[in-house]
């Protein structure tokens, strides 16, 4: 980027400025001064994010490519470089992280009464990890960030979680530790297919590089066999990491131990690593393994499976992280759904559904911490009769079940239409199964909404109870902000993601049918499945 | 044989060592208990010294020259081991000032003897005749054996040296007795001129069984299964800086010549002894990963660990004519010299302050007690489960690469997969440390335990971040595969 004719690497200044902020409070900050490193983490956090919002801006959205490139050397001897760059799906991202890294700071002041400083070390430190993540272009740099980031949310699980921490914390690390080693070893088989060749595979001969572009193309035009083994050495890496069934065991337990801003930044960033990944490498580098009917198959099974059981588990929680967490499985089988119908429709629908998927449950995750801190359970059963007591709570916690269900003018409906749309495009079935788990989703999160908040209180434990403070509400408004404008008006949201998303597309051989949910003209089709897919 | 003046040259930080080991020996015969430390400052100085010796011979441009006669070579390879080998005595001895100190032991002894196992190491890795190579293997043996008794009071230290000399001599048998078979069909002893002379000879059953020998003696040394039963017994008796050096310096020594022997004179079989390592590669690390998993004794579950280690290592030997070569053992033990005695070290100091470290409980809430400690000790275990960015990361991934290279994808997927299960146990270490409720009193660490203790995790952070200069120098460092 360039400012006043000086080129700034403003993706690293991203990335760097939570680590920056993490020595600082490290090293100058002894750690009884709470107060001060609180203060200095938000201002961390929102610097960050104001520094992440010039990106928005100058982003050219027609452009192909990626953008904001910065390059160097890091490891010549094996072609590793440090490279950074951004096209339209991790700037989605990226914001998604920033935004989210200042809710988590600010909705930790009270919810954490110890060890306050390693807290927010971790927390920023995490942040730069994430961002890294989707900044990364280089695949070596990329596993790097994705392995390393694993660190402070085990130690954030496994310190400031609730009863079962340990357990926790040590599951989601060696679940995807698991899957992110076998990634390794796919990486490493991709970089000798390019140079030298392995296990009777003639290499390229190429100069060694971990360079995403040039092994995209490279992969891209393996033999099928080779891409189909290594689509499943990278597929154990990101599956488990969205997390899709059957691999979603560590999920519930890390959502529910981890202490609401843990359980926020899961939900809202780390689970889209995994379909971040399947965006960014699985499709375009692997078109012929995907484009095998068994292996979609496989894919989109599991996806299905994941949206309907997943929908189907979470009806029956009795504790109310538990019932969000779950819930994440059957919102990120949507993603999966979208993703893998290999349309326009369904990938910038799946992609929008992810950034849609981190605000609304998010949200709902902040809205249970809150409940949590003033009676310190979770069980649905203790409460009851809530909107008498705390109004403005309960408007919050509607908004954001509802947009976590899809109803219309909220974000969540636009995803879930346009990837209905897209996997109808593909197969009845497909978008018919989805379907019901829309309509699932909306028993679940009503039922739930009614057993809090309706009805008399009941028990006296939540009679006193205040209602949300003027801090509890600044993490909540700009989450319901970005809510309602991408429930609203979409189409800046569409136009970032259509370029990247025809590209891949186009990589995998799908077809690049326009978009309906787009509206750039008005779609005919679109008036009569609104009502069809959002119950 | 006529002995040329550059010979002495070009062994003069062996000898130099050496005679420093004798000095110390002497002089510590007029050094009251409570001076002792005077003794450790000169044994750290010689090592000092010598490490200066070995970097100025490694610019030395007349050293490509073969040593008395073949006996020994100093090439680049032989630099690397010796620096990175002194390197560990030194860090050895900065982690033992405090710890014998406190025992009744006197440290003369102490300090000579680790500097003759020292020397035995030096000669080892230059090596290269059978003979010579033995020779200085059993010099580093019989000195290790009595630094495992040390603490000849405790049951537990005689018996690990009791065990660790038994099965040792058995061990230098088996070799001894396949180097013997070797010299029998061969009736030389060079490394080199086996070579060639097989270049040219069909192998005999004789032949082979010599060189499985010689591969199951040198197996025994670096503890890979079947022949590591008594790593963990000496590892835990032993007096633990003693252990900290067992885990490094001999096995580097053992891995430097089991590749210069295999690499050098047996290239020919190659495929004979490639699957043979292969196998106890992969079950080394299933074995020591799986039985680490069970302990709960510290130094016994740091000991399977390194018997794991030794089976990623393991890996790195198989790269036979393939662009890596031995490059990937290279940039491993580079990183495992560190990591491995940082844990260890850490291991000491909790000693040092009155625990038995004999289980994971001794770590409890040590991050409240000393947050450094609990942090570098975490950057250790991070990097012994391979996790970025630190040095293990890299070496790991140096190893994986050789062995998908060679072809041996299984033994990839294996490897990947057990290091992941090594994280369960070593994360029940970090997991004491900061999630367990310990006594809040702040533990503080001796200056010289603090810089081995820093020196081991600046290496493993640099070496992580910051791999090239590294993985450069070791590139000109392997043997070429004929």
């Amino acid at each position: 980027m360039q400012l006043m004719g000086v080129g700034i690497p403003i993706l690293s200044v991203i990335t760097y400025i939570p680590l920056l902020g993490a020595l600082a409070i490290v090293f100058f900050l002894p750690k009884e001064k709470t107060g001060a490193i609180k203060s200095i983490a938000t201002l961390v956090a929102v610097v960050d994010f104001v520094v992440s919002l010039p990106l928005w801006f100058l982003f050219e959205r027609g452009k192909d490519g990626y953008q904001f490139v910065e390059r160097a050397s890091w490891i010549p001897s094996l072609g590793v470089d440090y490279h950074f760059g951004i096209d339209g799906i991790s700037l989605l991202l990226i914001l998604l992280t920033t935004l989210m890294g200042v809710i988590a700071v600010v909705c930790s002041y009270t919810a954490i009464g110890e060890r306050q400083k390693e807290y927010y070390v971790l927390l920023l430190l995490l942040q730069t990890f994430m961002i890294g993540t989707f900044c990364a272009l280089d695949l070596f740099l990329f596993y790097v960030f994705w392995e390393v980031m694993l660190v402070p949310m085990y130690f954030l699980i496994g310190v400031w979680g609730s009863d079962r921490r340990l357990y926790a914390a040590i599951k989601f690390f060696l679940y995807t530790l698991a899957g992110s080693v076998l990634m390794l070893l796919g990486i490493i088989a991709l970089y000798f297919y390019n140079t030298t060749g392995f296990l009777g595979y003639k290499g390229l001969g190429s100069s060694p590089t971990f360079s995403i572009e040039k092994l995209t193309a490279v992969a891209a035009a393996m033999p099928a066999e080779l891409q189909i083994w290594l689509f499943f050495a990278f597929f154990f890496g990101f599956a488990i990491k969205v997390p899709m069934f059957p691999f979603h065991t560590w999920l519930p337990d890390a959502h529910t131990e981890a202490p609401t801003a843990g359980s926020v930044i899961l939900a809202a960033v780390l689970l889209k690593m995994g379909t971040y990944g399947f965006v960014r490498f699985s499709l375009p580098m692997f078109p012929d393994a995907i484009n095998t009917p068994w292996v979609r198959g496989i894919v989109v099974t599991l996806a299905i499976v994941g949206i309907v059981y997943g929908a189907m588990v979470t009806l029956v929680q009795k504790d109310m992280k538990r019932l969000i967490a779950y819930s994440s499985v059957s919102h990120l089988g949507f993603v999966m759904l979208g993703v893998f119908a290999l349309n326009m429709a369904g990938l910038q629908g799946g992609i929008l559904q992810m950034v849609n998927h981190g605000i609304s449950t998010g949200a709902l995750f902040l809205l249970v911490g809150m409940a949590y801190e003033r009676r310190h359970t979770r069980m649905i059963s203790e409460y009851g009769g809530l909107a008498r007591q705390m109004p403005i709570y309960a408007t919050y916690f509607l908004v954001m079940a509802l947009s976590s269900m899809g109803l219309p003018l909220l974000n969540g409906f636009i995803g879930e239409f346009a990837i209905l749309q897209g996997a109808f495009a593909v197969s009845f079935w497909w978008a018919f199964f989805a379907a019901t788990g829309i309509v699932l989703g909306a028993a679940y999160l009503l039922w739930l909404y009614q057993r809090v908040f309706f009805g008399e209180i009941t028990n006296p434990a939540n009679a006193g109870l205040a209602d949300l403070t003027g801090r509890e509400q600044l993490t909540l408004v700009p989450l319901v902000v970005v809510a309602l404008w991408i429930g609203l008006y979409p189409r800046p949201m569409f136009d970032v993601l259509r370029r990247p998303a025809e590209k891949i597309v186009e990589a995998v051989g799908g077809k690049t049918l326009p978009n309906p949910a787009l509206a750039r003209e008005p779609a005919p089709a679109a008036g009569t499945p609104r009502e069809a897919a959002a119950p | 044989m006529k002995v040329a003046a550059a010979d002495w040259f070009l062994l003069s930080p062996e000898l130099f060592l050496t005679a420093a080991g004798l000095l110390i020996l002497s002089i510590s015969v007029f050094v009251e208990k409570a001076k002792e430390e005077f003794l450790a400052f000169l044994a750290l100085l010689a090592t000092a010294i010598t490490i200066g010796l070995v970097a100025f011979l490694s610019g030395y441009h007349g050293r490509s020259e073969p040593i008395l006669g073949g006996m020994f070579v100093l090439d680049n390879f032989a630099v690397f081991f010796k620096l990175l080998m002194l390197i560990s005595i030194a860090l050895t001895i900065l982690a033992s000032i405090q710890f014998v100190g406190r025992a009744a032991y006197p440290a003369g002894e102490y300090y000579a003897l680790l500097l003759f196992t020292g020397v035995g190491m030096l000669f080892m890795v230059s090596g290269n005749n059978l003979v010579s190579i033995y020779v200085a293997l059993e010099l580093m043996a019989l000195s290790s054996y009595i630094l495992a008794g040390y603490f000849k009071g405790e049951i537990k230290s005689t018996e690990a040296a009791l065990k660790y000399f038994v099965l040792g001599a058995f061990s230098s048998g088996v070799l001894l007795y396949g180097l013997s078979l070797v010299y029998g069909v061969a009736g030389r002893m060079g490394l080199p001129e086996l070579a060639k002379l097989f270049e040219t000879q069909e192998k005999s059953n004789l032949l082979i069984v010599g060189i499985l020998l010689i591969l199951a003696g040198l197996l025994f040394k670096i503890a890979a299964v079947p022949f590591h039963v008594w790593t963990p017994d000496v590892y835990e008796g032993s007096p633990t800086p003693v252990t900290a050096f067992f885990s490094v310096g001999p096995k580097l020594a053992a891995y430097a010549i089991l590749a210069r022997i295999f690499y050098v004179a047996f290239p020919k079989f190659h495929s004979d002894w490639g699957l043979i390592v292969a196998l106890v590669s992969a079950a080394t690390m299933v074995f020591g990963n799986l039985a680490a998993l069970l302990q709960t004794n510290v130094k016994r579950m740091l000991a399977y660990s390194s018997i794991a280690h030794a089976g990623y290592a393991l890996m790195g030997v198989l790269g036979f004519r393939t662009e890596f070569g031995l490059w990937g053992i290279l940039v491993y033990l580079l990183a495992y010299a560190f990591m491995n005695f940082g844990v260890f070290a850490l291991v000491v100091f909790l000693e040092t302050k009155g625990y038995a470290a004999e289980s994971v409980s001794d770590f409890n809430g040590l991050a409240k007690r000393n947050m450094t400690a609990a942090v570098v000790m975490l950057v250790f275990l991070l990097s012994l489960a391979g996790i970025p960015p630190t040095a293990g990361f890299i070496g790991k991934y140096y190893l994986f690469t050789s062995a998908m290279k060679a072809g041996y994808a299984w033994l990839a997927v294996l490897a990947v997969l057990m290091s992941a299960v090594s994280l369960f146990y070593y994360f029940r270490i970090a997991a004491a440390m900061f999630f367990s409720e310990g006594e809040g009193v702040p533990l503080k660490s001796s200056y010289a335990l603090t810089a081995a203790v820093l020196i081991c995790a600046t290496a493993t952070i640099v070496i992580g971040v910051a791999p090239q200069p590294f993985v450069e120098m070791l590139r000109a460092c392997v043997i070429k595969a004929p």
